[in-house]
């Protein structure tokens, strides 16, 4: 599994690792362009002052309706090292998240980013975990909700 | 074969689900779990296997018989919906990686 995710129990934050056949300036690059920005997320990027005391705006459109509206200010910026910014997804239960970005080179050739997101509760970052679930297998968890209940 | 073992794509079948209930009692054998339903026996192998490699059950030999039981840490995973969290981070993640290979290719 390239990407790793933790999110502890009793805890309001969620960490992310993942390694990349990239060297770290095109790693951070990818999270400082705008225009990059938009080919891998898949948003169009409103604005992007990617620089201390900076923000950005992110938007999504599908046939005319905006679909995903997300924002934030970018507190510190270290080159090839480190982000730290917050972020708010419009119109969504999981409220202003603290994300901090490191940006690590493993090799010229490979690097790894490491996100911790800090939530303000742990029911936000529950409602976070559960938002790519949405989409209609939420009867196959719950049976397997009651699954790991048993097994604990 | 290149099949994906998705873990949502596995549990999203109705009898790979009926399997997954049925060993939260006890583990079994490949024979015994398909005694439990009215499906030809390599049907009920193909689901195990599925299963086995997505990581939601774990084979453990006893003397001549292979048993099946459920992994626990998994089933937390799927549980607390790490799994299609994690799946979405992969997915732009590996964008990520093809974008800027290809912006590596074009700056050279």
């Amino acid at each position: 599994m390239k990407t790793q995710v933790k999110a502890e129990d009793g805890k309001q934050e969620i960490l992310i690792t993942r390694e990349f056949d990239l060297p770290v300036e095109l790693l951070f690059k990818a999270y400082s362009e705008a225009d990059l920005i938009e080919q891998w997320m898949g948003t169009k990027v409103i604005s992007l002052e990617n620089r201390n005391l900076g923000f950005y705006q992110f938007e999504t459109s599908q046939n005319g309706n905006v679909v995903f509206k997300a924002s934030g200010t970018i507190h510190r910026v270290n080159l090839n090292q480190q982000i730290i910014r917050t972020f708010e997804m419009e119109n969504m239960p999981m409220g202003v998240q603290l994300e901090y970005l490191d940006f690590e080179a493993i090799s010229n050739q490979r690097s790894r980013l490491n996100i911790q997101i800090i939530y303000q509760s742990e029911n936000q970052r529950a409602a976070q975990l559960k938002l790519p679930f949405a989409s209609g297998l939420n009867a196959a968890h719950n049976r397997l909700q009651e699954i790991a209940k048993i097994r604990k | 074969m290149n099949i994906r073992r998705d873990v949502f794509q596995a549990i999203a079948d109705p009898t790979r689900r009926a399997i997954l209930l049925l060993l939260t009692t006890q583990s079994m054998t490949a024979g015994i779990i398909a005694s439990n339903f009215d499906t030809a026996r390599p049907t009920v192998s193909k689901h195990l296997q599925i299963l086995t490699e997505c990581e939601l059950l774990k084979q453990e030999q006893k003397g001549r018989e292979v048993y099946y039981h459920l992994n626990a840490i998994k089933m937390q995973e799927v549980a607390q919906f790490i799994e299609p969290f994690r799946k979405i981070w992969d997915d732009r993640f590996n964008k990520l990686e093809t974008v800027m290979k290809s912006y590596q290719k074009n700056n050279r």
